[in-house]
């Protein structure tokens, strides 16, 4: 449901025979699809257990006109649960390229993210690297970089782990407030849209 | 005498189970061959609910701590409730359990990291951090940090009950459940000022609605933050949508604070040290003792009604 606020998405017709994704704009490059569509208004919570949850991660995979893709990136919760396992199970005959692992500068973050680290390994699926997020915050008034979340954290896991870290993106609150638009298009010399670029060019070479 | 009906081979997806209020009655049942025998079978009370209910007959207030996003600092959150619970009055005794169970944080935050859980005949002894401040989490029973817990709903829902009736927590004032962020297993909440994080707050208010679980409040966490350097404040999450207390006026569920960004608070966690007691005169101790004392309130005047 994170995904929906990213682009602008109201009042699109999405169910046919099968299910057609949202497209963020005419070019039809970019294309979403989220149970946030099929909610009725945005308050609504979704109150399932595990075997609904799976059967809703089956269709989605199973019933979605994706068409020609270069790219499907899936957006799972944290954890180690029903949403993983069903999507591992689900992409057993298809070859899934890799996971890309998100974490947070934090020792507690990183505690959780070794875990997912274990998951991926135990299923076999490649891990193309790790993400910090949330890795300093550069006050706009003095510049002041300062380290909110901690430091080192992605850097640690990555030796530990002998993964790739693919890159550390700063904390910028104009990132949060672009609600639709993109970074790299909206703000290109911010250091996010930087990173981003980096991580994207380093996944290519992959 | 009373029987229980044992699941066929081959259940129907959405099985609601046989002891189920639903049993044999749901759309899923069409077509079962237990269909009959669950509809019109007697049904035995569940005996995990009583154990449970017998467990934590000594708890004076239960409070789970919910937020449908993660990183929004719950865990965080919890652990700095409980410590502020714990050090305004040391006759108070309080504990955590942590029921994340694919994530759980609590025993670092908490700087017990490497106890251990006993077992003994009147159950799992919880982990002691100060005389009035217990913890429980799977976390104990892991022997490594890169252990991960790749279960499904129904084995996650058994530990859970399992914690839940088997831990002897001894006479508690408050015991606090810091849960994994979305509504699977569940039904305080604790979120970012953006508007996305919110969305995912009023689905976790709409959650609780729907469980008929009394909103105590909701606390926002990441406020704002104040340079070290130049003491200048910035809104690192801002809130679009005019933020938690917006929301808490259009949803009416009660506003308990504000909690800001405190570089201090993210090192003791990784650190396992108490910022309560360590760093008193920060705003975010100031605020943390503000909720707390809203929340105290809220539940004395709850069981007095």
């Amino acid at each position: 449901m994170e995904i929906i606020r990213r682009y602008v998405l109201s009042g699109y017709w999405i169910k046919l025979a099968r299910w057609v994704p949202v497209y963020t704009d005419e070019s039809q490059r970019l294309a979403v699809m989220s149970i946030g569509f099929l909610l009725d208004n945005r308050n609504s919570a979704v109150v399932w257990r595990g075997p609904k949850k799976t059967a809703m991660v089956k269709q989605f995979l199973t019933d979605v006109c994706w068409g020609e893709l270069d790219y499907l990136i899936i957006d799972t919760p944290p954890g180690t649960s029903d949403e993983h396992i069903s999507v591992m199970e689900n992409l057993k005959q298809v070859k899934c390229d890799g996971a890309i692992i998100v974490t947070t500068p934090q020792q507690v973050s990183i505690e959780d993210v070794r875990k997912e680290i274990t998951f991926c390994r135990k299923t076999g699926i490649t891990i193309l690297g790790i993400i910090e997020n949330m890795s300093g915050f550069v006050c706009p008034h003095c510049t002041e970089c300062t380290n909110i979340f901690s430091t080192g954290g992605g850097e640690s896991l990555a030796e530990l782990s002998k993964v790739t870290l693919l890159g550390s993106l700063p904390i910028d609150p104009r990132v949060g407030q672009l609600l639709g638009k993109a970074a790299v298009k909206e703000l290109p010399d911010s250091p996010c849209a930087k990173v981003f670029k980096e991580i994207v060019n380093k996944l290519g070479a992959t | 005498m009373s029987t229980v009906v044992e699941k066929p081979k081959s259940i129907p997806e959405h099985c609601p189970g046989t002891q189920s209020d639903n049993a044999g009655r749901a759309s899923a049942c069409a077509g079962c061959p237990n269909q009959q025998i669950c509809s019109t079978g007697p049904k035995t009370p569940d005996a995990g609910i009583q154990l449970v209910k017998d467990r934590l007959e000594q708890v004076r207030y239960k409070i789970l701590i919910l937020s449908g996003k993660g990183g929004v600092g719950k865990s965080t959150v919890t652990a700095l409730l409980t410590r502020t619970l714990a050090s305004q009055d040391p006759e108070r005794n309080v504990a955590v359990l942590d029921i994340d169970i694919c994530g759980p944080s609590q025993p670092r935050v908490l700087g017990v990291l490497d106890e251990q859980v006993h077992q003994s005949g009147s159950g799992w002894s919880p982990v002691y951090v100060e005389d009035n401040l217990s913890v429980m989490s799977i976390g104990f029973l892991l022997s490594s940090p890169d252990d991960a817990v790749i279960w499904r709903g129904p084995k996650k829902n058994g530990m859970i009950r399992q914690f839940l009736s088997e831990v002897d927590w001894g006479k508690l004032d408050y015991l606090l459940m810091d849960t994994p962020p979305g509504r699977s297993h569940w039904s305080h909440y604790c979120d970012n000022t953006t508007s996305r994080a919110l969305l995912d707050v009023r689905k976790e208010i709409d959650f609780c609605k729907k469980v008929k679980v009394d909103v105590l409040g909701v606390i926002e966490n990441m406020s704002v933050f104040a340079c070290p350097c130049c003491q200048r404040l910035s809104e690192i999450f801002p809130a679009t949508t005019g933020g938690a207390k917006q929301m808490c006026k259009e949803l009416d569920v009660p506003f308990l604070g504000s909690l800001p960004l405190d570089p201090r608070i993210a090192r003791c966690c990784d650190e396992g040290k108490d910022f309560v007691t360590a760093l008193p005169n920060t705003p975010a101790v100031k605020a943390l003792n503000d909720i707390v004392t809203k929340l105290v309130e809220t539940c004395e005047r709850k069981l007095n009604k």
